[in-house]
């Protein structure tokens, strides 16, 4: 059984709004990096300076922070997907199936400091 | 449980038919599965372009060997894809394209779109 705690927000449909913002900042933040990189071929000392500039770093915090709460929805999403009693008797047996919730509680902690690390990371280099 | 076991069940996804839309759905998933790894790649990527002038030219040459460049490749090729797929998934979100033949016609969008791009992104990196 899937007990009634949803992810991230309030409720399924909060999720559901965070997952969508979240994506069309990744997707802004996107279409800039590909502006920067491909359209403008910065030498290293402009690329440097614009990531010292304020708004860039804001740009790219909410870009840090988009990835982590879009990915922590999705990955929560599909643990409760697959990793639940029902399937796990399925693909293997009673025994596995009994701990479906051990797994699930496995893997969504694994995702929550996988993505904190990156969020770290992050911070790290952009004020390093 | 013992009421409910006994209803059909049927998760065993080789003996689904696999309509086009439901790959495209499916293979957004695992994109967005693997990005979560990619993003690792991505970071020390930005690391290393702004740590110093050397790893920045390192990076920009991409000197670096075959399977580096591979790897970066398979990083973006599942970026490219997951956000064309996820554009589509946005528009259906709001209403748009929802009939069976618009289904399958963006799918094949999806694909053709995302192909042409990752193509292009390989040929970029070599
Ligand atoms: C670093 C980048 C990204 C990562 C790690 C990531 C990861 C994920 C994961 C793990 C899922 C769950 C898949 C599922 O539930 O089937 C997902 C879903 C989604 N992603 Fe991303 N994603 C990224 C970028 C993007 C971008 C740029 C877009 C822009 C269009 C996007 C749009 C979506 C949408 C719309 C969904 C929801 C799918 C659904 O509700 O079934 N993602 N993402």
């Amino acid at each position: 059984m899937v007990t009634a705690v949803t992810s991230l927000g309030r409720s399924g449909l909060s999720d559901w709004v965070i997952q969508r913002v979240t994506a069309l900042v990744l997707l802004a933040y996107l279409v800039f990096i590909v502006l920067a990189v491909f359209a403008c071929d910065l030498s290293y000392t402009e690329w440097k300076g614009l990531f010292e500039q304020t708004w860039v770093r804001v740009f790219s915090v909410a870009a840090l922070l988009s990835t982590a709460m879009h990915a922590w929805i999705g990955l929560w999403c599909i643990s409760t997907d697959y990793l639940i009693s029902r399937v796990l008797r399925i693909k293997f047996n009673d025994a596995v199936a009994a701990r479906a919730n051990y797994y699930r509680w496995a893997f969504q902690a694994a995702s929550a400091i996988v993505l904190f690390t990156y969020v770290v990371w992050g911070f790290q280099i952009l004020w390093s | 449980m013992t009421v409910n076991d006994k209803r059909p069940v049927n998760l065993d996804l080789g003996s689904i038919d696999m309509p086009l839309p439901a790959l495209v759905s499916i293979t957004h998933r695992v994109t967005g599965l693997l990005l979560v790894a990619g993003v690792a790649v991505l970071l020390w990527l930005l690391d290393a372009s702004l740590a110093s002038e050397e790893s920045f030219s390192a990076i920009q040459a991409l000197t670096s060997s075959f399977f580096c460049k591979l790897i970066i490749w398979l990083v973006l090729a599942a970026l490219i894809y997951h956000t064309v797929a996820g554009i589509k998934h946005l528009i259906n979100d709001m209403g748009v394209g929802e009939t069976l033949e618009a289904g399958v016609a963006s799918a094949k969008a999806v694909l053709v779109v995302s192909l042409v791009l990752i193509v292009l992104m390989g040929a970029l990196i070599w």
